[in-house]
């Protein structure tokens, strides 16, 4: 929202010592940031004078077309310009800058040889003046409008300070000049005077019969004010003033008649809509659409009513979208005489819904929907009354209203609770003077606040608790620490992210945060099937490229890699944590309990249990050289064994337990993927990539990755560790030949469960692949050790028998001599 | 044999054993001064032949100089063993310039280590830290916190929205789920902190991501006021950007506090938006079945991206999204 200074000054007493910066440091102090003070005209000298065109010169010999133009400036000789513009005609008013006058941008005029000619001076368009984006051609006036000769800085209103402002949604009061310059007059301690008081008295003789106005459903709007005015010359135009406070708005100037809409609507923020009286078929009627059915609004676009929307409609068809748009077949035009000027205070949701549904904001749409003063359908109409007539030839013929305004309730406040709130002192007696001074009324005795009518906002004690903590500045708040328990940790769940994500960090991988994001394609191209591969679909995603969620992490570890690769980098390993995204349950119609008290468990439970699960995961992935390359030698590449042992590692820092299976589970290579086993269920793979993955995504042979389900890891259990045996350790190395087919692990786990309590460990020290036949050599270490006595000979003979007896049972193991 | 005699045996065996080059003649030099063969040795040999009287003296003159030539030898020994270790070692000398580091260089993203600090700061305050799902059900990121449907401030926060519409599902705008799920499922009084993932319908440019973090504080206790708001506020604004930096509250708008206010801080010599935080607003904390009447509490929320960028002076969010390892090595595990 902008507000202009020379605005603003018309309803505050602002004295000159008053700085634009202490003005914004006031809007900054309420509420209201200030994310621009524009400086209108500080980039602009004179002199700038209006002046007559008496002469036209076409020059044709360049590539466009140029004008040397005979202008009276008020002086004594005709003088001479270059034009580049067609905008005008002889006897037109433009403005010319002359030499000696600095434009924006540092623009120096002098005079100057250009197309053969001597150009004194230049025309000016307004954004050359830097008051307007508008570039179409120069400012044209009529003799009426200006006088020639006369400063024009001074009558086009140029110096002034505009200030942007934020406004939050709650306070569409502030969408006007009217709510702008009450918040300055506040935050700086000034004389305000409401331009509404000046309207109140206001009053217009009814010549004739009015339009007829009707609310159909009262909870849709709750006063309809429609004022019919007849006689209006469609020849009328802006006065300056008015066309130049608009442009400063950031507007543009239409027509007299949407002007001075558009203009009752800054000052007061009520939204206005004129329509070509002749237009309308009998009265008006604010009711919804009813039907789909064909609505061309004022930008041009043909639009599809929803059965829902809500309109205002004359006796045979919607005329215009309510508080959002107006029709186009009910537009004012060049022709218009007779005007039916609406002004309703409608149902802030209803606008809301309207405008959403059509993916249409307007400047109506946005101040009705944040709530509206609804005192002001009557003088806001009022004033476009006064206004227009005042600027025309158009008369009041009547006034017709339908229901009336609806003001915010009462409210009860301790005047305690602000300072309970707020954590130091304030008075009861301050607490009613400052909202009063946000414009509520305050029965000191009951504390019954009566907000103001354009603060639909203030509805109970907080909300007046804010105004108190506003009105004396959020400075005085005094800072202290709260009491706080002596005590907190983080979760083990916590704790065992932040160690994984620490160990992967510090062994030499960096961590990257993908976009959970995904598409069919790739999950596709991953090979994931099945509940793998089913996950939940973004209605309106960033990108149609990427509308699902992740049903895995190491897709887009592969799409960062490949980012690495594309940027130079060869060698390295990168792992990511985060949430995965399969659709474990069907998502169920939303459930949405009443707010004033607390749902039921039970509803509270299903609202929980609505929300599918999200897996929190853990995934590497790992390309090129194991070690950086250098003078020390060369480097083996990353392989199968890494990822599975970096899985193991983040098992064995969770302190679990786990066996290892072969998978073919994607996106690794069916022979060569590991799954980890804990408490019986695969909580993690690891592996070598698919090759065909790894051609398809340009990634270096044989890249290796793994993925760790956290959110599946049991609860690491308290140790009870045994007792260390000081007792000496009998080593045993057996080797066993078994057919190439059979697992090291099947043959680790029979080895140890034939070996009998007494093993302590035991390590696959070669492997040999070389016999043929189809068989393989496997070769262990065993180490037994007894608490309470040194084994004999015999005894470790025995229990090395009895393991490799059962290797022999289970896989038809050989021992192999010597 | 005469005493003088022995006092000349060890008199040479000192002189053999201190122009001994090396070892080896070291060696050569104790088997003529110590060995079997040595006059000291056959001396020795020789005491049992002597009558009982001289015997006694004669062995103690012997055994004092067998241990004087044995200390000669130790001496000496050592001396040359030192000569010869610092020789071999001197040979040894290695360029220990000569780069060592073949291991790639890991790191924890910078959002990570954010996170962390900002967890461990309000651990030590005696905070928990809570975290909830990504996927959120529309009615805790949304109507229980007082945002209503088709109110602006729900257009405020481009949601993205999750098919089937109806199931209002969304993705998290803000973290602020978390503290709804929070006041569900405890009782006061509450002291948490939630960091974590939250989405937003904006297109990645220099200062704005989709997908970004937040961090959110709740407190809800007897007694709670704006003033332990601001409190909480600066100590955790000192944590994060120095000892120098001031806070400055702003008043504002968000539908689940009230009042509300921006935060904004003093750095590098100009006010910055940090955040929002107001008092908890009593409709929520309705919704959430807590008596207003007993306890009230305040809440605030950060953006990470934004705290990072402010901090270390990141210009470019793309730097942080893109996860290029050149930009997450340089912050190895935050220590």
């Amino acid at each position: 929202m902008r507000a202009p200074l020379s605005w603003i000054k018309e309803f505050v007493e602002i004295p000159a010592t008053v700085t634009a910066e202490q003005i914004s440091d006031g809007l900054i102090r309420v509420g209201f940031e200030v994310e621009e003070i524009i400086q209108q005209g500080a980039d602009l000298s004179g002199p700038l004078k209006f002046a007559k065109v008496l002469s036209i010169e076409e020059i044709t010999e360049f590539k466009k077309p140029i004008r040397y133009v005979g202008i009276d400036c008020g002086e004594s000789e005709t003088r001479y310009v270059i034009c580049g513009a067609t905008n005008f005609a002889v006897g037109d008013l433009v403005v010319a800058a002359l030499p000696g006058a600095v434009l924006p941008g540092d623009f120096a005029i002098g005079a100057r040889e250009t197309y053969g000619k001597t150009s004194n001076g230049m025309i000016c368009s307004a954004r050359e003046l830097g008051i307007s984006d508008e570039h179409a051609g120069i400012m044209v006036f009529a003799e009426y409008e200006v006088t020639i000769g006369a400063d024009a800085i001074e009558a086009l209103q140029i110096n002034d300070v505009i200030f942007d402002v934020a406004v939050n949604p709650d306070r569409g009061y502030a969408l006007s000049i009217r709510g702008i310059a009450r918040e300055v007059a506040a935050s700086l301690n000034l004389k305000f005077t409401d331009p509404v008081d000046a309207l109140r008295s206001l009053k217009f003789e009814e010549t004739g019969k009015g339009v007829s106005a009707k609310i159909a459903d009262t909870s849709t709007a709750s006063v309809f004010y429609l004022r019919t005015l007849s006689d209006f010359d469609p020849k009328a135009t802006t006065p300056i003033w008015m066309r130049r406070r608009i442009e400063k708005m950031g507007m543009r100037s239409i027509s007299l008649v949407v002007d001075v809409t558009n203009y009752v609507m800054l000052e007061l923020g009520q939204p206005l809509h004129a329509f070509d009286k002749a237009k309308i078929k009998g009265g008006l009627t604010i009711k919804r659409a009813g039907k789909a059915q064909k609505f061309k609004t004022l930008d041009g676009v043909e639009r599809i009513l929803d059965p829902e929307d809500l309109m205002v409609c004359d006796d045979e068809q919607p005329l215009a979208l309510a508080g959002t748009m107006g029709g186009l077949s009910s537009e004012i035009t060049e022709t218009t005489t007779d005007i039916a000027l609406e002004a309703v205070h409608f149902c802030p949701v209803c606008i809301a819904k309207n405008s959403r549904r059509h993916k249409l904001s307007s400047e109506a749409s946005r101040r009705l929907e944040r709530s509206v003063d609804p005192s002001l359908a009557q003088f806001a109409s009022a004033r476009f009354v006064q206004l227009l007539t005042a600027h025309s030839s158009a008369k009041h013929v009547a006034t017709v209203v339908d229901g009336e305004p609806i003001y915010a309730p009462l409210v009860t406040i301790d005047p305690a609770y602000v300072s309970k709130t707020l954590g130091f002192e304030i008075s009861a007696k301050q607490v009613a003077e400052l909202l009063r001074v946000v414009g509520c009324d305050v029965d000191e005795k009951s504390f019954t606040v009566d907000p103001p009518s354009w603060r639909a906002d203030l509805l109970t004690a907080a909300d007046l608790t804010e105004e108190v903590a506003r009105m004396i500045g959020y400075d005085k708040i005094p800072s202290v620490l709260p009491p706080r328990p002596l005590h907190a940790t983080l979760t083990p769940t916590q704790k065992r992210r932040r160690a994984v994500a620490t160990m992967l960090a510090s062994r030499g991988f960096a961590e990257v945060q993908t976009f959970p994001f995904t598409n069919q394609a790739t999950i596709d191209s991953m090979g994931f099937v099945g509940e793998r591969a089913s996950t939940y679909k973004v209605a309106n995603p960033m990108s149609e490229e990427f509308p699902l969620m992740r049903v895995h992490l190491v897709p887009g570890l592969i799409e960062v890699a490949q980012r690495n690769i594309s940027r130079g980098a060869k060698d390295f390993a990168i792992f990511e944590m985060g949430s995965i995204f399969r659709s474990s349950q069907k998502l169920v119609a939303a459930i949405s309990p009443d707010l004033s008290t607390r749902p039921a468990q039970k509803v509270i439970d299903e609202i929980f249990a609505s929300v599918p699960p999200q897996g929190y995961h853990v995934a590497g992935l790992l390309v090129g050289k194991i070690e950086n390359e250098n003078w020390q030698g060369k480097a083996r590449a990353y392989n199968w064994q890494d990822a599975i042992a970096y899985a193991q590692d983040i098992l064995a820092l969770c302190n679990l337990e786990w066996t290892v299976a072969r998978s073919d589970l994607a996106p690794w290579h069916p022979g060569r993927c590991a799954e980890l086993i804990v408490n019986g269920k695969a909580v993690a793979h690891a592996g070598e990539l698919h090759p065909r993955i790894v051609a398809a995504y340009g990634l270096p042979e044989r890249s290796v990755a793994f993925a760790v389900a956290l959110s599946a890891l049991p609860d690491s259990a308290l140790v009870r560790p045994t007792t260390v045996g000081t007792m000496p350790a009998a080593v045993q190395d057996v080797a066993l030949i078994v057919d190439s087919t059979v697992s090291a692990a099947d043959i680790e786990g029979a080895l140890r469960a034939g070996a009998g309590e007494l093993l302590e460990s035991i390590t696959l020290f070669d492997r040999y692949d070389k016999i043929g036949d189809g068989k393989i050599s496997l070769a262990f270490t065993l180490v037994f050790r007894a608490q309470d006595r040194t084994l004999t000979g015999e005894e470790v003979s025995v229990m090395r028998e009895a393991a490799t007896a059962v290797a022999a049972s289970k896989f038809g193991a050989v021992v192999r001599t010597a | 044999m005469r005493v003088e005699e022995i006092s000349t045996w060890v008199e040479d065996a000192r002189k053999a054993f201190a122009s001994a080059i090396d070892l080896d003649s070291l060696k050569s030099a104790r088997l003529a001064h110590a060995g079997d063969k040595s006059p000291i040795a056959l001396a020795s040999r020789g005491l049992g032949s002597l009558p009982p009287d001289e015997k006694a003296s004669f062995g103690k003159v012997i055994g004092e100089a067998k241990a004087e030539i044995a200390q000669a030898l130790a001496e000496a020994t050592a001396t040359l063993e030192a000569e010869r270790d610092r020789k071999v070692l001197l040979e040894e000398v290695v360029d220990i310039t000569l780069p060592v580091d073949r291991s790639h260089r890991g790191g924890l993203h910078p959002i990570s280590i954010i996170k962390n600090e900002v967890s461990d700061f309000f651990i030590e305050q005696g905070f928990a830290v809570e975290e909830g799902p990504e996927l959120e059900s529309g009615w805790l990121n949304f109507d229980a916190l007082n945002i209503p449907a088709d109110h602006p401030a729900r257009t405020m926060q481009d949601t993205f929205f999750i098919e089937p519409v109806e199931s209002g599902m969304v993705l998290r705008t803000h973290t602020s789920p978390v503290q709804i799920r929070t006041m569900l499922t405890q009782e006061p009084p509450i002291y948490v902190v939630c960091p974590g993932r939250t989405f937003r319908a904006d297109e990645l440019d220099a200062t704005h991501s989709p997908v970004f973090h937040q961090v959110e504080g709740l407190v809800i206790d007897k007694g709670i006021t704006m003033a332990h708001l601001k409190g909480t506020l600066d100590n955790f604004a000192r944590h994060m950007f120095g000892p120098d930096v001031t806070t400055r509250l702003r008043p504002s708008f968000f539908p689940f506090t009230e009042p509300s206010a921006e935060v904004d801080i003093f750095f590098n010599n100009r006010w910055i938006e940090w955040g929002g935080c107001g008092m908890v607003n009593p409709k929520v904390l309705a919704t959430c079945g807590i008596d207003t009447d007993v306890y009230s509490g305040f809440a605030f929320g950060m953006g990470l991206e934004r705290t990072l960028m402010v901090r270390h002076g990141i210009t470019d969010m793309h730097d942080i999204v893109e996860g290029d390892l050149r930009f997450t090595r340089q912050f190895g595990v935050g220590l």
